[in-house]
């Protein structure tokens, strides 16, 4: 066990310790911006994060902002002039799918990084972990999650299940005024971030006109259109070791194109739910068919594969299956196995 | 007289960020972290007043500091420790404990010397503080609970 006192005192990160010890500069002096972000490697965690997430772009300009807001507040602690850090609770508000909740995933280790947070691990809670079953249940029960939070990032999915606003004696409402006096008093140890879909997220906030004040950040995730789709599909294929064959490549972007026009289309989810459906119908094929298989055949799709989803029917077939017995029941592909989920 | 019960006693009293640094310590090794408080400085005195539940999983140390200050606060004059409970070996053991506060005046102990049946001579430890009844033992009536 380390001795007390022996090591740097406190629970601060180190970087920190390395800023008190740099010397301060004559009001006249001039530093250079690149090679302070280069030390900071900044730009390297931009790259990532440009990389990892396809489109999304109100949410990049908002981390490059925090990003270059950080080497700003170095440069002018070295002039000896404040610099408090910001407040960093989000909203993320945006239809289904449009990767809300993978980004607030993200959005810890982003923060660790930059050295706003400085543990960076993620808590998800939602009405369930903060809301109590009885008088005198929800304020503990709301400390303990914001306690383990501490230090990094609480996401709070689908905020606004924690205001009923029919029931004007549930707890919600104290769960609410904790997590508020939390974010105010706690700001540099914990992140909030609120997710949910826009329409709902505005009432929400009608209703709790604090907590949106409280919340810097309202960030709206735009829809993905055909060419971001495309690319996240090509790269959910990649991680799961499939190719398209030309010919699908042609055909998921038309499926991709009438999906979207759909009712209950979500996004990216969306996307995931048909690869999935890709897959179910590649092995169908390929257990139908029998024999010898190669490694390429295990790893391509084919155009039929995609031409075999339900969605490029002749628009006469209802999008749902309909009950077993009822009429208009579709008529799947001879090749597939299982009926198809709802919406291919 | 100075108490010396738990880790570090023996060392100058540790400053807030010391006590984080081992807070943090013990969170990095997996343990729930107690904050637990008592006017009562006998050596036997071994269960202490809990404040609130032990903490588990936490990941940084902010928030059980958060909890040891609301303590000193609700109970200053009293006796505040800290103690780390390791769940790995499948009953609670205590691995870490520590006194983060005390009073600021510690009157000691005195030996009560009392004699038993065949004129055999006991002794016994009692705490001066304990003439006073507990919650003003410290020069700090204390009313309800913080």
């Amino acid at each position: 066990m380390p001795r007390p006192g022996a090591g740097p005192a406190g629970a601060e990160p180190a970087a920190d310790g390395a800023d008190a010890a740099r010397e301060q500069l004559p009001a006249d002096a001039l530093v250079d911006l690149d090679e302070e972000g280069k030390a900071l490697q900044i730009s390297g965690l931009l790259e990532r994060l440009d990389a990892e997430f396809v489109g999304l772009t109100p949410v990049k300009e908002r981390v490059r902002e925090v990003a270059a807001l950080l080497l700003v507040d170095r440069l002018r602690a070295r002039y000896a002039l404040s610099s408090s850090r910001p407040s960093l609770h989000m909203c993320f508000t945006g239809s289904p799918g449009t990767g809300k909740t993978t980004m607030a995933m993200h959005m810890g280790e982003l923060l660790h990084e930059l050295g706003y947070l400085r543990k960076g691990q993620l808590v998800t809670a939602t009405r369930d972990d903060l809301v109590g079953q009885y008088v005198g249940h929800t304020a503990p029960k709301t400390k303990e999650v914001l306690k383990r939070a501490m230090g990094g990032v609480l996401l709070i999915d689908e905020a606004y299940y924690l205001y009923r606003p029919d029931n004007e004696r549930d707890y919600g409402q104290e769960a609410i005024e904790i997590l508020l006096q939390f974010m105010e008093a706690h700001r540099d140890d914990l992140v909030v971030i609120l997710a949910g879909y826009k329409d709902r997220m505005d009432v929400f906030f009608r209703s709790n006109p604090g907590m949106a004040s409280r919340i810097g950040h309202h960030i709206d995730f735009p829809d993905f259109d055909v060419g971001d789709l495309m690319q996240i599909a090509e790269r959910l294929l990649e991680q799961e070791e499939y190719r398209l064959s030309p010919g699908a490549a042609v055909a998921l972007r038309e499926y991709v194109g009438l999906r979207m026009r759909q009712p209950r289309f979500a996004g990216a989810r969306s996307i995931r739910n048909a690869i999935d459906r890709l897959r179910l119908r590649q092995a169908g094929r390929l257990v139908a068919a029998g024999g010898q298989v190669s490694r390429a055949d295990l790893v391509e799709i084919t155009e039929a594969d995609v031409r075999g989803s339900r969605v490029f029917g002749d628009g006469t077939q209802p999008i749902l299956p309909a009950r077993p017995g009822e009429p208009g029941l579709p008529v799947y592909p001879a090749l597939l196995v299982g009926p198809p989920d709802q919406s291919a | 007289m100075r108490i010396t019960q738990g880790t570090f006693s023996y060392l100058p009293d540790l400053t807030a960020g010391e006590i984080g640094a081992q807070i943090q310590y013990a969170i990095d090794r997996g343990w729930a972290v107690a904050v637990e408080f008592t006017d009562d400085p006998h050596p036997r005195n071994v269960l202490w007043e809990m404040w609130g539940l032990p903490m588990f999983e936490l990941s940084d140390a902010s928030a059980a500091m958060h909890e040891v200050t609301a303590c000193v606060q609700a109970w200053p004059g009293h006796y505040v420790r800290v103690s780390a409970y390791d769940a790995s070996l499948g009953r609670q053991t205590t691995a870490l404990s520590f006194i983060v506060n005390r009073p600021g005046h510690e009157p000691g102990f005195r030996l009560d010397r009392a004699e038993a049946c065949d004129r055999r001579i006991s002794y016994a430890l009692h705490p001066y503080a304990a003439d006073q009844p507990s919650g003003e033992r410290y020069g700090h009536p204390n009313g309800q609970r913080g």
